[in-house]
């Protein structure tokens, strides 16, 4: 420390003492930018660049880039493909997604609840988060020899005497699609779960008191008091369970061994995109990875603007700020 | 002034730990140096100490540990074998689905002039289905001009092997330690209950002609049994005799006995004479073992002992089983001819431009494809059927016994068809072609999707992989 007799004069110090603070909170906000431009940004802009351009490899020769304007685009939205397989991820990621909610929802309500007393809390909240630690791909590997035609769900149903024939999960549409929304359900439930624990107990208990007092039942209670507060982290996880789902891969890739079988009913866009990768076709795989971008930023937008506008408070403050204005 | 000396120290024995950790990475290396050199300088001068090979399986990598001479220790995860002179053999090994193994390679060729000497591809193995595709390209050497193989020492190999893998200006470049006629493989005791006798020459008989071997098909499922496993299972009988490669110029062409393999196995799965298995996955696996009721597969020279005897062990060599007659169902099996003759698979070995090792690839080459004692040693030992003529016409007229075929000296009959093989229609599109087609109809077997639907989709698949293709011409 240097002798404060000797300061010059106070204006000065603190004026220093100001810049050196800020300096440093850009010091420690660079790591993170210099990490998304390296490995986000660049990248980005240079897949959308490359996606209006001939450019693949054929055998060992590279073939372009030649600058073709919208021709990526033109043949994606003239094939009916990019709109089946949009349909197929959204499809799979809905109906995963809907119970997935509706579940948590219920589980975060239940292990919330005081009244209930649940035992064994941890132990639930460990085992139902379990699935999500297992790595996706391993996960559906592990379906895909547990529901195989030989699989022991198979061999246990015939050994029941349930079914005489094995059920040939994998070669139907339902099967194939049912076994990779019930994955992702498994997978992801846990994870939801414990976002909206989080949220339900972030709420004031002072709420909950006073509606007793005041005659509320439980039900009520839940919906009037928790689903309102706990909607900006609704938002939060609809949102990235909307951006997971939109990028589903991995599990329809390997339990399909990459076909997306049977006739290509559950390929998803990444699918599509990984299937340009086989011949390195950038322009292609670019101008899928641009289109899906767009699709998911506008969704994303969507989302939070009726997440976020029904949301009472503020609302009325904008109404309130409109009337003060006149 | 405190938390800074500490930094400094930190970073003081961080900076020694990495000199001493960088000292012990170099000691050895440098104290080798010598010895190898020493070693090396009576065959080749300078070759590099990393031989780098790829290849997509471990097949090539047990033959070279079993029979390349100069082996001295393979080490324990068997990702190197190092040679007697100090050489150390890097295993790179990439799986083959849906293209894997070539799009790595490719990129690794890619690199290959800017890449540090140790990490350059040495030897790199190729497949039939897309064998063209390097051949005609620069990234493989000429084996008689740039390795320095002589004619002399080819003399015994196959003619086809070396068709298939001489470039358009006419140069070798690949060589082969295995020819791959196909035979077809069937059980013993099903033979028996179903025709009656398990002999090959009788049962060749009624199989000749794929008539006949319709009428044995509607016999063996009256019994019970399959008469195939899958819906792959004899795709490459009717692919391989064709009258047109799959490309040219920029147009498929889908051949007429290609879709009689489509006619043919659609008609089996509704009549319930396959198993609706798919090639390689486990249910087919399982239809080569003891509980199996199949009655046979289509398999190339390699399928027998590197597929088949393995998947045939009721208690498999990892847990301690033996290979011989009384583990599962070793020694059920014989082979004949089948309905046509076609040929499956087959690896090359092919130097990489840019290697270092040029002398030490020449003395792989000549011992494991052209020296006729290892290679017959290889055929007894292994049963594979090697890229001798000499050696494999003494083994197919001496007593040699397979005991895994039930004492049935398969070498002779694969010593037949051998000359037969007409790989003229193969070319660089094949294994994406062949997997495209068998996806896409595995869909039409499973009755998901009608004929014109699956042909739609092959299409689809085949332009998304191969964008310069522009069209697919179906037979009329």
């Amino acid at each position: 420390m240097k002798t404060p007799a000797k300061a010059s004069s106070g204006t000065a110090r603190k004026k220093q003492k100001h810049i050196n603070y800020s300096k440093w909170g850009y010091v420690f906000l660079l790591p993170f930018f210099i990490t998304f431009i390296i490995f986000q940004l660049i990248p980005l802009i240079s897949t959308i660049y490359y996606s209006f351009f001939k450019y693949f490899r054929s055998g060992l020769k590279i073939i372009g880039p030649i600058f073709v304007g919208f021709d990526n685009y033109k043949s994606l939205f003239h094939s009916p493909d990019l709109f089946n397989y949009m349909g197929n991820t959204m499809l799979l990621w809905i109906v995963g997604f809907i119970p997935q909610i509706l579940i948590s929802l219920l589980l975060a309500a239940w292990f919330t609840n005081t009244r209930l007393r649940l035992r064994g809390l941890r132990f639930f909240k460990t085992v139902i988060y379990m699935p999500n630690l297992i790595m996706a791909s391993a996960f559906a590997m592990l379906f895909f020899a547990l529901f195989s035609d030989n699989g022991p769900v198979n061999g246990s149903l015939i050994a029941m005497g349930l079914i005489h024939q094995p059920v040939r999960f994998l070669s139907t549409v339902s099967g194939t699609r049912g076994l990779i929304i019930f994955m992702n359900f498994l997978m992801w439930f846990g994870n939801t779960t414990i976002l909206l624990m989080a949220a339900i107990l972030g709420i004031d208990p002072c709420l909950y008191e006073a509606a007793e007092i005041d005659g509320a039942s439980s039900n009520q209670m839940f919906w009037r008091i928790t689903i309102p507060l706990i909607k900006p982290i609704m938002a939060y996880v609809l949102i990235t369970s909307l951006i997971g789902g939109l990028q589903m891969f991995d599990v329809p890739q390997i339990l399909t061994n990459g076909t997306g079988s049977p006739d290509n009913t559950s390929t998803t866009m990444i699918m599509y995109l990984n299937n340009h990768m086989y011949s390195k076709n950038y322009g292609m795989a670019g101008a899928i990875s641009t289109i899906l971008f767009i699709i998911c930023a506008i969704l994303c937008l969507l989302v939070y603007k009726t997440m976020t506008d029904t949301d009472g408070t503020k609302n009325r403050t904008k109404k309130r700020r409109r009337t003060a204005h006149g | 002034m405190k938390k800074g000396r500490s930094i400094m120290a930190m970073l003081a024995t961080a900076a020694i730990l990495t000199a001493s950790l960088a000292g012990c990475k170099g000691t050895p290396s440098t104290s080798k140096a010598p010895a190898k050199q020493t070693a090396a300088s009576q065959s080749t001068a300078a070759e590099g100490k990393v031989l780098n090979i790829w290849c997509w399986n471990d097949e090539f990598q047990s033959r070279f540990n079993a029979y390349y001479p100069d082996v001295k220790e393979v080490a324990k995860d068997k990702s190197t074998t190092t040679l007697k002179d100090g050489t150390v053999v890097k295993w790179t090994i990439n799986e083959n689905q849906n293209n894997n193994y070539q799009n790595k390679l490719d990129s690794a060729l890619q690199n290959q002039a800017s890449a540090p000497t140790d990490q350059k591809i040495d030897i790199f193995l190729v497949e039939a289905d897309y064998a063209l595709k390097y051949v005609n390209s620069d990234y493989t050497m000429d084996v008689k001009k740039d390795i320095g193989l002589t004619d002399s020492d080819l003399a015994n190999q196959y003619k086809y092997t070396q068709d298939i893998v001489t470039s358009k200006d006419g140069a070798l470049k690949g060589v082969a330690w295995q020819a791959t006629p196909g035979l077809f493989v069937y059980r013993r005791s099903i033979a028996k209950s179903v025709l009656g006798t398990d002999d090959p020459t009788k049962i060749q008989e009624s199989l000749s002609s794929w008539d006949k071997f319709n009428d044995v098909a509607q016999k063996v499922n009256a019994k019970g049994y399959k008469m195939l496993s899958g819906y792959d299972d004899s795709y490459r009988v009717f692919s391989n005799n064709v009258s047109s490669p799959w490309v040219t110029g920029t147009t498929v062409t889908v051949d007429p006995n290609i879709m009689n393999w489509v006619k043919q196995t659609k008609d089996y799965t509704a009549k319930g004479y396959n198993n609706k298995t798919i090639l390689w996955d486990n249910k087919w696996t399982a239809d080569q073992g003891p509980k199996s009721k199949v009655f046979g597969f289509f398999y190339s020279t390699w399928g027998i002992n590197f597929t088949l005897e393995g998947n045939s062990l009721a208690k498999p060599v990892k847990e301690g089983g033996k290979e011989e007659v009384g583990n599962g169902i070793f020694g059920d099996w014989a082979v004949c001819q089948g309905p046509q003759s076609y040929y499956w698979g087959g690896t090359w070995i092919c130097a990489c431009k840019g290697t270092d090792n040029a002398g030490t690839i020449k003395k792989i080459m000549k011992s494991l494809t052209c020296d006729k004692d290892v290679m017959k040693k290889i055929t007894t030992e292994t049963q594979d059927y090697t890229n001798n003529k000499a050696a494999m016409d003494e083994i197919a007229s001496s007593d040699f016994k397979s005991k895994f075929l039930g004492g049935q000296n398969h070498i002779k009959l694969f010593a037949e068809v051998a000359p037969k093989i007409d790989m003229s229609k193969a070319g660089p599109y094949d294994q994406g072609c062949n997997e495209a087609l068998q996806n896409a109809f595995h869909d039409y077997f499973n009755g998901t999707v009608t004929i014109d639907k699956a042909k739609a989709n092959f299409e689809k698949t085949i332009k998304t992989k191969y964008p310069e293709l522009t069209e697919v011409k179906w037979p009329s």
